[in-house]
């Protein structure tokens, strides 16, 4: 006799009907990272696009490659460098209409300069000049935000108010594997999806926040599949794949511009230097885990395709080196002359007007400059 | 022209209208937080809003703090100004990161090219039994934060003008509402709301010649009480409401402490790193010639918010602030 059947003519009241909001399968992500290079895909890749990714990462590296040696020189505070990462740096920037906005993190110096920023006011934050050197609204990139991930709300009310006011505009959010474990990054997707925002959101995952592995992270299958919850589709893509990220954020980029809502792309790739000058990477990987990665460069893999369908000659090369070094040089000549700061600048932003608080110590600061003046040419 | 006649408005009308006419007057105006739609609030602030004008312009968000105010920034960014309702002062806790690093600064560090112009009203401070996380006063932190505007109405006129003045300013603004001044009653003309002193100056609500007392939101009441009750003991007390906490007013303070000589702050928050500690500190730095007695606190206790059937022996209340009145004529006449 089962328990049910002892309780005689009791039926339980059914709960009310319950199904769920969205189907699922279309959100998941692909069991393992598109890719488009090394696959029968490529042979389809616009030769035009492969071209123009290639001369652009073959700039970023060497923008890495400089911004690095600056810090050894004393001329920046600290360079977390994007080595390694550059496909998703500069498609990041390649997939955006002018129109549309970009919100990067600390690491994302590339992706800014990529989207046309001028490489020293770019850098102005990690050089200890002002925070931000550009104007957000020339290019459309929001300042480099270092909390992590709490750029992406703002991604998100941006797209938000764009939206309201009836103009196409998508905004790109970048953020790394350590971001996504943090409450904003959580808050933004769940945003996003309930307000069917236009914005699209791009982990880098490059392995490492900081030195904490993914796998100390977070337990979710990828961070890809992290979209479902929300109720946005997850895309899983190699990173270090230039064709393959393009593909995949130009298709979600165009999703929102249409009014699809929002897209999260995980883009698998390895940050090869160290997180910044700081840090001492030896203590939390093996120089051979770095090495399989370095086999898989996004450079190199790039210029695999080109070369094996002969779009890669040595005049095109040369011409791609000659021109990173003619940046290298310019950055490394302006990086070179101090910047001139003004210290009434300390008090020029605070509030649109200012306080008498305020204006009192600008008045005590004018004094001390003065004074020191006044010592200086004793 | 028909004369419309005064009758009696709450603070929480006032606020209402101030957001109507707010929304109304410009279409870059849009409300946003939890319960802010259909219920109208969970003060009811809101009432009518999202009917009046859609729900894109007063939006119910998901329960998310930081993602309300991360998702402000955003539209902000645009253009727009957002106004956000916190729905208790210690539910803006998990925003308060966005708050200090970005809302903030935001204009600071990109050199002025990005302003801010949100406004945060947060009802704040206790007197209505309101269980744990419902009755902080959390101002000294906001007050803290450079690039931050920090109004605190205390008047049904000043709920309306002041919130007026917060959602036109170019700065971000946390706009403290004294809950438990919500319901005080004032006769108003509902078409012709009152005009204001501009926000940055403090008001001398009472006058008096022995003694100074300096407050805020829902503390004014209070003075204003003690004052009355103070002439019985012959003493002439002068009530001055900061109304803003940043931008600080010293001039007008400064006037009435050095026209009386003493001086005691007054407010719910707690004294230990509280507001009253910068207040004690800026008046006796510029009138110390003046006073005639340390200028005194009386704060609410360094005590986490108490249970609500405790909280009348935590909040400042007519007798303590006597009693400090009596101590500074003690501390002048010895």
């Amino acid at each position: 006799m089962t328990v049910m059947e002892q309780r005689g003519a009791y039926r339980p009241t059914p709960p009310p009907a319950w199904q769920p909001r969205t189907d699922p399968a279309p959100l998941l992500p692909d069991a393992r990272p598109y890719r488009v290079l090394g696959t029968e895909a490529a042979g389809s890749a616009d030769p035009d696009l492969l071209l123009r990714l290639y001369r652009r990462l073959v700039a970023g590296r060497r923008f890495n490659a400089q911004a690095t040696a600056l810090t050894k020189q004393g001329r920046l505070a600290v360079y977390p460098s994007s080595t390694g990462q550059e496909a998703c740096e500069v498609v990041a920037a390649a997939v955006l209409q002018d129109r549309d906005w970009l919100f990067p993190s600390y690491r994302d110096t590339l992706a800014v300069v990529s989207r046309g920023v001028d490489p020293v006011q770019a850098l102005t934050l990690l050089r200890g000049d002002w925070h931000t050197g550009y104007d957000p609204y020339e290019h459309r990139v929001a300042p480099l935000s270092t909390p992590l991930a709490t750029q992406l709300p703002h991604a998100v009310g941006l797209a938000h108010a764009a939206r309201l006011k009836g103009d196409d505009v998508v905004a790109l959010a970048l953020v790394g594997d350590g971001g996504t474990s943090e409450g904003d990054f959580h808050e933004a997707m769940n945003f996003a999806a309930v307000w069917q925002a236009p914005v699209v959101f791009l982990v880098q995952n490059n392995g490492f926040a900081i030195s904490v592995p993914l796998a100390k992270q977070t337990a979710a299958p990828s961070l890809a599949h992290k979209a479902v919850g929300y109720g946005m589709p997850g895309r899983l893509v190699d990173g270090n794949d230039a064709a393959a990220v393009h593909e995949v954020l130009s298709g979600a980029v165009r999703r929102a511009r249409e009014g699809g809502g929002p897209t999260l792309v995980e883009a698998v790739t390895y940050r090869v230097d160290a997180h910044t000058n700081a840090d001492d990477a030896g203590r939390y990987r093996s120089d051979a885990e770095v090495e399989t990665w370095r086999a898989h460069d996004p450079i190199a893999l790039l210029e695999e395709e080109l070369t094996h369908r002969g779009l890669l000659d040595d005049d095109t090369r040369t011409a791609a080196r000659d021109a990173a070094e003619t940046m290298a040089a310019d950055l490394r000549a302006r990086m070179n002359e101090d910047p001139a700061l003004r210290p009434d600048d300390l008090f020029a932003h605070v509030h649109a007007g200012s306080t008498a608080q305020l204006r009192e110590q600008a008045e005590q600061l004018r004094a001390e400059l003065a004074a020191e003046a006044e010592e200086a040419g004793r | 022209m028909t004369t419309v006649a005064a009758r009696p408005a709450t603070m929480a009308q006032a606020l209402t209208r101030a957001l109507r006419d707010a929304m109304a007057a410009d279409p870059a105006v849009h409300v946003m937080g939890e319960d802010v739609g259909t219920l109208g609030g969970v003060f009811r602030i809101t009432d009518g809003l999202a009917a009046e004008f859609g729900e894109d312009r007063c939006t119910d968000t998901p329960l998310a703090e930081a993602g309300i105010l991360g998702t402000a920034v955003g539209m902000a960014m645009y253009g727009l100004r957002p106004v956000v309702e916190m729905q208790f002062d210690a539910f803006a806790y998990p925003s308060f990161e966005q708050l200090v690093s970005h809302v903030a600064k935001m204009r600071n560090r990109t050199r002025g090219a990005m302003p801010m112009p949100l406004t945060i009203r947060i009802p704040y401070g206790g007197g209505i039994g309101g269980v744990e996380h419902h009755s902080d006063s959390s101002e000294a932190y906001y007050m803290a934060t450079p690039g931050l505007h920090v109004y605190t109405p205390a008047t049904i006129a000043d709920a309306y003008g002041m919130l007026r003045a917060a959602i036109a300013s170019d700065d971000p603004v946390v706009f403290l509402e004294p809950k438990r001044l919500y319901w005080s009653k004032d006769t108003w003309n509902p078409e012709d709301p009152p005009a204001v002193e501009p926000v940055g100056r403090a008001v001398v609500r009472r006058r008096g010649g022995s003694a100074t007392l300096l407050t805020y939101g829902p503390s004014l009441p209070v003075c204003l009480e003690a004052a009355e009750a103070a002439r019985e003991e012959g003493w002439d007390l002068e009530v001055v409401d900061l109304r803003s906490l940043v931008p600080f007013d010293d001039e007008t303070v400064c006037a009435s402490v050095r026209r009386t000589g003493r001086a005691v702050v007054v407010h719910e928050s707690t004294g230990f790193g509280g507001p009253g500690g910068e207040i004690a500190a800026r008046v006796t730095e510029r009138c110390f010639h003046h006073l005639e007695a340390p200028v005194l606190r009386v704060a609410g206790f360094d005590v986490p918010y108490p249970p609500p059937m405790l909280e009348r022996h935590h909040l400042p209340g007519v007798d303590r602030i006597l009693d400090a009145v009596g101590r500074l004529q003690w501390e002048a006449e010895n």
